[in-house]
């Protein structure tokens, strides 16, 4: 044990040297930490919405105003003419064009019906939807209000209602941060644990200093244990100072049994350490990682359920998704931390975690050559 | 001229020796256009929600029908108890709970009235109210089935057209953004990367005391790094016509040109970017905090622009990326002719300069 005690002694030494080193450790989690949840907001409001009013009636007014007063759009525009309407979409000003026909109450009260054109930029699909279902609904709640106000007092024509009564557990203000923060942190342990694990061996073999430690008496895994713990205890560092951050700007206090966070943390760590290394046996110049581990680490975050939901994937990129250890790591902070889930609610996570990281190890001990 | 071809000849093979790093400069656009097209979608599919039926009668057992025909969520009927659901939720079992209370039918045929409870995880926001809507949805449906009999006066009936994508797809929107994250990866971090590399080994020297001007040293070293970026649009352009099935709508010439332009611009920042750092490992740094950080942020094609803090939104302004993904959606999607984006190429011209300019000015032809 004597060995992996005096090579623990100068990774240790190294780092503390490394002033530039110290300063990154920080100031990358705080920056993503305090940018990224304020930017990364899927919540769809602001919609631009364009009104072309052939009408000018009274009903077309009080349409208008609805829907500007739902709070959900905003008027990029007032016009009488369609092509007017068209150069909004097309220069993205508007999201939606409203088109108010002609005589449109007349129709309404002659006709019984009266159809309405709305063009949606459908560019990005999700906002399209969402935004296309909010003027749907309020345009649906305003035919409503037509038919109670012109029916026949005689004729109610009442007909039967089931209201949806929604309730939302766990975050009921429907805060998108709180689901962002937790999840960013992860891939922000991951991102300077595993890079800096990968530049670390890559880094003595470009400079030589590699060859010094191969002639010493060092067993192979002493080296890969040596290697690995000072960077465990990196990526506990900035996982701590990352939940501080969490408490301080967000107030984000864990439902959930902190310690079974750090539990799971030290798991990870395990496993993420170990592609790191792994990435380093294969790497000969410190461009090589960098490449190599920026490739991994983009598809690891793209994958892991960070931004879009996986339940949504196919089942092929399902399966790939279950073999990183990134996406188990989320799907543990947002249980652990939103909602409160217990050791039970996790013990496959942990379990799966677990043999990803023996066998990342096992195949970096032995793809680490002492003699070239 | 022949000087500057061998220089060329030179960078061309250091790039083309490095098999790893071209594995990821090709291996980049690849993946993300497969992930992209293929794999991430923030359409709900198949979502497992639970449906306790306490009613048991014909009105709930019709709506579950229609929930249960809905692509949108896989079903299963069992009778759990608020804290039972809250079980579930912690296991992340299921997304969503309905409930229908006892006497659903009777209430609505009596009093006219019947609620059915819908009870959502919200840890996921945007999956719970997308989920709790899509129920909203189903059980407006059934209302109005119920109400097919009596003739409905003064209906208002919207036509909708969704304009450049129809079928609603990601991929439109992920596309132009994963063209300008490709080229500008590959131009500001590899010759940045590049540049710095020479002056750590020391090597830069070596080219600062031959015949060639030190200018044509810097033309040299970008233009391999041009050439590989346009073979790389091209290949995106490629997949995303062929794979994806997303066709270019405007001028091919056009959104070369403007790819071009992008090009140049990262170029330029790359080089700027090597004359303010002294090592490989810093150089990565600052591409990785000034570049990309703010390209999948601030560039409008991860997260909308609109829903962010104003201090954000004119930050966002100085990112070339922005400028880039708007011309892009313009001539590619939209099939606009210059007329509509000159504004943007007239913005990234500038920035190409003012780069350029202050890049220039830092270079330094002697050694500190």
């Amino acid at each position: 044990m004597r060995p992996l005690f005096f090579l623990l002694q100068k990774e240790f030494r190294q780092i503390f040297r490394d002033k530039g080193f110290i300063g990154r450790l920080f100031i990358a989690p705080a920056i993503q930490l305090i940018l990224l949840p304020l930017a990364a907001n899927y919540t769809i409001k602001n919609i631009n919405i364009a009104i072309v009013d052939h009408d000018h009636s009274e009903v077309s007014a009080k349409l208008t105003q609805k829907i500007l007063s739902s709070g959900y759009f905003k008027l990029a525009g007032f016009t009488d003419f369609n092509s007017k309407g068209e150069k909004l979409i097309e220069t993205d000003k508007a999201d939606i064009v409203l088109e108010i026909p002609e005589g449109f109450d007349k129709n309404l009260i002659k006709e019984g019906n009266q159809t309405m054109a709305i063009e949606v930029n459908a560019i990005n699909g999700v906002k399209a939807s969402v935004g296309y279902a909010y003027l749907n609904g309020i345009i649906m709640e305003y035919n409503q209000d037509i038919r109670l106000e012109w029916n026949d007092p005689n004729n109610p024509g009442q007909l039967p209602t089931i209201p949806v009564i929604s309730s939302f557990w766990y975050n009921p203000a429907l805060t998108y941060y709180i689901f962002m923060v937790p999840a960013i942190l992860v891939s922000l342990v991951t991102g300077i644990a595993g890079l800096s694990a990968a530049f670390n061996i890559v880094k003595e073999k470009e400079i030589g200093t590699i060859e010094q430690i191969n002639v010493t008496p060092i067993k192979k895994y002493q080296f890969i244990l040596g290697k690995l713990l000072p960077f465990v205890v990196m990526g506990a560092v900035v996982f701590t100072f990352g939940m501080l951050i969490a408490l301080v700007g967000y107030r984000i206090v864990p439902v959930g049994n902190i310690f079974l966070l750090y539990l799971f943390l030290l798991v990870f760590l395990f496993a993420i350490l170990g592609f790191g290394l792994l990435v380093s046996t294969y790497a000969e110049t410190q461009q090589q990682a960098n490449s190599l581990m920026f490739l991994f680490m983009m598809v690891f975050n793209m994958m892991s359920g960070l931004y879009t939901p996986i339940d949504s994937m196919p089942v092929w990129a399902k399966f790939i998704t279950h073999l990183f250890p990134v996406s188990y790591f989320i799907d543990v902070m947002r249980m652990v931390v939103i909602k409160g889930s217990g050791i039970g609610d996790v013990r496959m996570h942990i379990l799966y975690v677990f043999t990803i990281g023996l066998v990342l190890n096992t195949w970096a001990i032995l793809n680490y050559r002492k003699t070239t | 001229m022949k000087q500057l071809l061998s220089f060329v000849k030179k960078e061309f093979l250091q790039v083309l020796r490095d098999p790893k790093t071209l594995l990821m400069l090709f291996g980049l656009p690849v993946v993300q256009i497969v992930l992209f097209g293929f794999a991430l979608t923030n359409e709900l599919k198949n979502a497992n929600i639970v449906v306790v039926d306490n009613a048991k009668d014909y009105a709930s057992e019709q709506i579950i029908n229609k929930i249960e025909g809905s692509k949108f969520f896989s079903v299963k009927k069992t009778l759990l108890t608020p804290s039972q659901i809250n079980n579930a939720f912690k296991e992340g079992t299921i997304k969503l709970a309905v409930v229908f209370p006892a006497n659903f039918y009777t209430d609505l045929l009596h009093l006219g009235t019947a609620p059915v409870q819908v009870i959502a995880d919200a840890s996921d926001p945007n999956t719970a109210v997308q989920l709790s809507g899509y129920i909203t949805t189903i059980v407006a449906d059934y209302q109005a089935d119920l109400s097919k009999g009596s003739s409905v006066p003064y209906s208002i009936i919207p036509q909708v057209r969704m304009l450049y994508n129809p079928d609603l797809k990601g991929a439109p929107n992920f596309v132009p953004g994963v063209m300008a994250m490709v080229l500008l990866l590959v131009c500001v971090m590899m010759t940045s990367v590049s540049i710095v590399r020479e002056k750590e080994l020391g090597t830069m020297e070596i080219l600062l005391v031959s015949p060639v001007k030190p200018l044509m040293v810097i033309v040299a070293k970008a233009i391999p790094y041009l050439i590989l970026s346009l073979v790389n649009l091209a290949a995106i352009l490629l997949l995303s016509v062929y794979a994806l099935d997303l066709p270019i709508k405007g001028s091919l010439f056009l959104l070369v040109a403007e790819s071009t332009l992008l090009i140049i611009t990262a170029l330029s920042l790359g080089l700027l970017i090597s004359t303010i750092t002294s090592s490989q490992q810093s150089a990565m740094f600052a591409s990785m905090l000034g570049m990309m950080l703010p390209t999948m942020l601030l560039s409008g094609y991860m997260f909308p622009i609109e829903n962010m803090p104003i201090v954000l939104q004119v930050i966002s302004n100085i990112v070339p990326a922005k400028w880039y993904y708007i011309i892009v959606k313009a001539v590619m999607l939209k099939g606009l002719g210059f007329s509509y984006v000159w504004k943007e190429t007239v913005i990234l011209m500038g920035m190409t300069i003012f780069f350029l300019v202050i890049a220039l000015r830092n270079f330094k032809i002697r050694l500190e």
